[in-house]
């Protein structure tokens, strides 16, 4: 298996200075890696820090300890303590982040926020496009969007255009929270055959998802992120269990 | 794609190298007024936002760093342009003489106040205001300056029919947009903006906002931004400083600092803006 990311001895901490100093430990010794192809899904309850996992492993939240290796470019890059315009560049070539929500920009067309991944990697204009297009169209956005802002649309279809842009571009390495949460029967299952086509494709994937159908169709393995206070029969140094079927 | 890699390959020494270097750079008014000790550097393109309260120094670094106040303490070293008679060499801001940093600020800097009247010359035409930069390196032809005049009313969103007017009488959002424009015709590589929205209201700001962010990428501008308003830093930085009482606080990441601040002050700052 080619490993594309791999993350040893994680741990993320919230120091809240703001409340007392108040110390959070909300990852404690994450081990695992991911294959291209591979599709590792994050189990545990709501507060477990599956969504705090993939912010960290997406550089926007600061790890407290630990390595996360990604493959960038043919070579193995650590992102624990790399520069931001080195983080930059992993988000702009390898590693790709899709969650339920839009970060709307004013003013700029739907078309144009969803294409704008691939023309940062230098796509030309018509190939963006016609890709952008092709897309929208396929997650049942009406032409007449096409066009407008995001900004005035429904959660859906804003939800949607997110996904869109997320699968614009080919990443080696996705981080998916939650992307068919909330979306009707026929809309998941584009996204589910967007993740696979992924897979496909040779990505490897990290997800949180809560509904079983979407787990079940594209899951490899799982990790299971349930707090070892919370589990008595889990010894301290494994925290976490890799299972290869779930 | 294939073009858009061989471009990468041809720019990757340029953009490799830092644009500016900063060392130790201190100017102190008074105990904790002014800024110390500050130390970056900032590549090609980079967009680096300077946030913290009002007299936590953001401004006056700002000075320091465009050439503008030389410091007591510490050094700025800047890359020259390929198309500079000293191509690609290490100029030290403030061992330079007076005229070459002029220079530098009329060609490859550009600096956006945050009072618009500030930076224009409000008693010559939006195409005079426009031509200074271009006149100045020494282009005379009047077709040649009014052509760049009307490329850059339409670049910045304003009517090109307005070329003959005089800026007070345009809007402020237009004469921010104006002042953009003036700044970089002469196609800088490096840009100082001053809360470029500051004074403006808030449908204005989204315009110029995706007006001043389109150029940035296009022109592959790297820009020193100091504003306090954290939404406008989001949209623009790609990464941060905080600065609190003359000191620096804390760097890293846009998105990082804001969605997951380390320092107590920089925590007490993020939560402390309304969420619209």
């Amino acid at each position: 298996m080619n490993t594309l990311i791999e993350v040893r001895d994680l741990s993320k901490t919230f120091t809240l200075h703001q409340q007392n100093g108040v110390v959070l430990n909300v990852l404690r010794g994450l081990n695992f890696s991911v294959g291209g192809g591979e599709c590792l899904v994050l189990h545990g309850h709501s507060g477990a820090g599956k969504s705090t996992l993939l912010r960290t492993l997406y550089g926007n939240y600061l790890p407290a300890g630990g390595s996360i290796r990604v493959q960038h470019q043919g070579e193995w890059l650590e992102l624990v303590g790399a520069a931001p315009r080195e983080v930059l560049q992993v988000r702009q070539q390898t590693l790709g982040y899709v969650s339920q929500f839009l970060r709307v920009i004013p003013r700029v067309a739907t078309v144009d926020v969803v294409m704008e991944p691939a023309l940062a990697r230098g796509w030309k204009r018509e190939d963006a496009q016609a890709r952008a297009e092709h897309l929208l169209a396929r997650l049942n956005i009406s032409q007449r969007l096409w066009q407008l802002a995001p900004g005035t649309f429904s959660g859906g279809e804003q939800q949607r255009v997110n996904i869109a842009r997320g699968f614009m571009v080919p990443w080696p390495v996705m981080l998916l929270d939650e992307p068919t949460a909330s979306l009707d029967d026929g809309n998941r299952q584009v996204v589910l055959e967007l993740i696979n086509e992924a897979k496909g494709a040779g990505a490897a994937v990290i997800g949180i998802f809560h509904d079983r159908l979407a787990r079940e169709a594209v899951s490899d393995r799982h990790l299971d992120m349930t707090p070892p206070d919370l589990d008595p029969q889990a010894p301290m140094a494994s925290s976490v269990k890799e299972t290869e079927e779930c | 794609m294939n073009a858009a890699q061989q471009i990468d390959r041809d720019a990757v020494s340029d953009r490799t190298q830092p644009l500016l270097k900063v060392r130790g750079l201190t100017k102190l008014y008074g105990p904790e007024k002014g800024c110390q000790d500050v130390s970056f550097e900032l590549y090609p393109g980079e967009v680096l936002g300077i946030v913290g309260e009002s007299g936590s120094g953001k401004s006056t670094l700002l000075s320091l760093l465009s050439g503008r106040c030389p410091p007591d303490r510490g050094v700025i070293d800047y890359r020259l342009a390929d198309t500079h008679k000293n191509a690609g060499q290490w100029l030290d801001l403030y061992s330079a003489s007076e005229a070459e940093r002029r220079t530098l600020l009329r060609t490859e800097w550009g600096f956006v106040e945050q009072n618009p009247r500030d930076g224009l010359r409000m008693a010559v035409s939006a195409g005079a205001n426009i031509g200074e930069r271009l006149m100045a390196q020494g282009v005379r032809n009047y077709q040649a300056l009014r052509a760049a005049g009307l490329d850059w009313l339409n670049q910045v969103e304003i009517d090109p029919a307005r070329i003959d007017d005089l800026p007070r009488t345009f809007s402020g959002g237009m004469q921010q947009r104006l002042q953009i424009a003036r700044n970089l015709v002469s196609g800088p590589r490096l840009v100082f903006m001053d809360e470029p929205t500051g004074g403006l209201d808030v449908s204005v700001q989204a315009r110029l906002l995706d007006l001043m962010r389109g150029l940035v990428r296009e022109l592959d501008l790297a820009v020193v931004i100091v504003t306090h308003d954290l939404a406008v830093a989001r949209l623009l930085a790609d990464r941060l400083m905080v600065m609190r009482r003359s000191h620096v606080v804390e760097t890293g990441l846009t998105d990082q600092i804001l969605d997951d601040p380390q320092h107590p002050y920089s925590q007490l700052l993020v939560s402390s803006v309304l969420q619209p």
